[in-house]
């Protein structure tokens, strides 16, 4: 242990030590790991059996498919993203720290991605065998999702600080978080459908990364502050 | 100069405010015990000085500067102590701890398990917090205070839970705490049994009496 250590708090020191805890609580909670992943997957299992499991009928819905129940997906996950540190007093530690709260949020935000977007990410592949996604579609399903992710996660953090103090918060986050989600939605889906068709989805990943880029230049703000009302009680 | 400084000060709710304004100066080395009945708004008062409530009036001040909401350096000498102590059942007692001091932009300064002896958690370093009673989750969160950077310390009922020869530690450490200059700010509704401490009486507000 350095004097330097001693003199100041560090900033960086902070934000380390909150996303190492926050990956260490999200692997011992593995049922709250796994339900956005079942979810994902039980879904697309299901959609065979319930509309048809004729290549030509789920070939052409496949890519709008996986999309809107990725989305799904991590909008199960969110409502808990702030709560327990709400609920056990973590949240006004993190208050009282001389390091902003923004900086908590964002280490909260990428701890969420890694363990929900980037799985379903990954998983998304198998899924989109069983809807007989074109082969031309995997790559930019993958790129889509990896970055469309990620901007959910953000953009679902707001949502989750703003009704961070309703018991029930679940409605409501949804009703918040639904109308900003759209565009990616709308976007990222485009994407899968154009490779499909063999056009050049630079434009599509262009305004995919633009999304990401802003939300996080303002998501860990809007969140920060939303928890500071929260918290004010 | 004061450590703490509160002129008219008063914490309201519902567009009324909760107690009597309150005048108050902290030196530095003093310990202060803020009493009153159920509701009288003491967590509140502790809350509003740690910039956790925000509907106040009055004026407060920090070593002589007034502030609206805890600002940076203020932030770092402080420690608090709430209801909910930010003890996170999943992670073990080092967990804890490191991330306090973590979120506090700090190195742990000790060895975890000096740290956790003190709170006669010898040997519980590697357990986690569900696994342990109450008592033991809140003895946690206290043995922040054998190692802490901070020199103001505002403590929320930190007896809680706590068996007769820990109050009596966490008394000394108090003590000894005030005696090195630094300053304690505490709500208890048991008897201290600290020789020097002084007592400020939230008295509820009365509508009407002014």
């Amino acid at each position: 242990m350095s004097e330097m250590n001693l003199a100041q708090s560090s900033l960086s020191l902070a934000l380390w030590i909150n996303l190492k805890r926050e990956v260490i609580v999200a692997v011992r909670h593995k049922g709250e790991l796994a339900n956005p992943l079942m979810f994902f997957l039980m879904v697309v299992v299901f959609i065979p059996l319930g509309i048809s499991p004729e290549p030509k009928v789920l070939a052409p819905l496949a890519p709008g498919l996986i999309w809107v129940i990725a989305l799904l997906a991590t909008l199960l996950s969110l409502d808990g993203l702030f709560r327990s540190d709400y609920e056990d007093g973590s949240l006004e530690q993190m208050l009282m720290s001389p390091q902003p709260l923004a900086i908590f949020v964002v280490t909260k935000i990428l701890a969420h991605w890694l363990m929900t977007g980037v799985p379903l990410t990954l998983i998304a592949p198998a899924l989109g065998l069983m809807l007989y996604l074109p082969a031309e579609g995997y790559g930019a399903m993958l790129l889509s999702l990896f970055i469309g992710t990620g901007s959910l996660s953000m953009i679902g953090a707001i949502g989750a600080a703003l009704t961070v103090s309703l018991r029930k918060g679940g409605l409501v986050l949804s009703l918040i978080v639904m109308p900003l989600y759209v565009p990616v939605l709308i976007f990222g889906a485009s994407a899968v459908t154009s490779a499909v068709g063999g056009d050049k989805i630079g434009l599509e990943i262009a305004i995919l990364l633009a999304m990401f880029l802003t939300a996080m230049l303002l998501a860990p703000f809007a969140a920060a502050g939303a928890l500071k009302i929260g918290t004010d009680a | 100069m004061p450590e703490l400084e509160l002129e008219a000060f008063t914490c309201e709710r519902d567009d009324s405010p909760l107690f009597e304004p309150l005048d108050l100066a902290i030196e530095p080395g003093e310990i202060v015990q803020v009493a009153g009945p159920n509701g009288a708004g003491k967590t509140t008062l502790l809350r509003a000085l740690c910039g956790l409530f925000t509907n106040w009036k009055g004026r407060f001040s920090w070593r002589g500067n007034v502030l609206r909401r805890p600002n940076f350096d203020m932030l770092d000498q402080m420690l608090y102590l709430g209801h909910h102590p930010g003890v996170k059942r999943s992670l073990t007692a080092r967990e804890n701890l490191q991330w306090y001091f973590g979120v506090q932009g700090r190195v742990t300064p000790d060895k975890v398990e000096n740290i956790l002896a003190h709170v006669g958690l010898a040997g519980y370093a590697d357990i986690q917090c569900q696994n342990m009673s109450a008592g033991q989750m809140r003895r946690v969160a206290l043995a922040r205070l054998y190692a802490t950077y901070a020199s103001l310390w505002v403590l929320d009922e930190p007896f809680t839970a706590i068996d007769v020869k820990g109050v009596e530690h966490l008394e000394n450490l108090i003590e000894n705490h005030a005696a090195k200059g630094g300053t304690v700010l505490l709500t208890t509704h048991q008897a201290l049994s600290i020789p020097s401490f002084r007592t400020v009486h939230l008295v509820p507000f009365v509508q009407g009496q002014l």
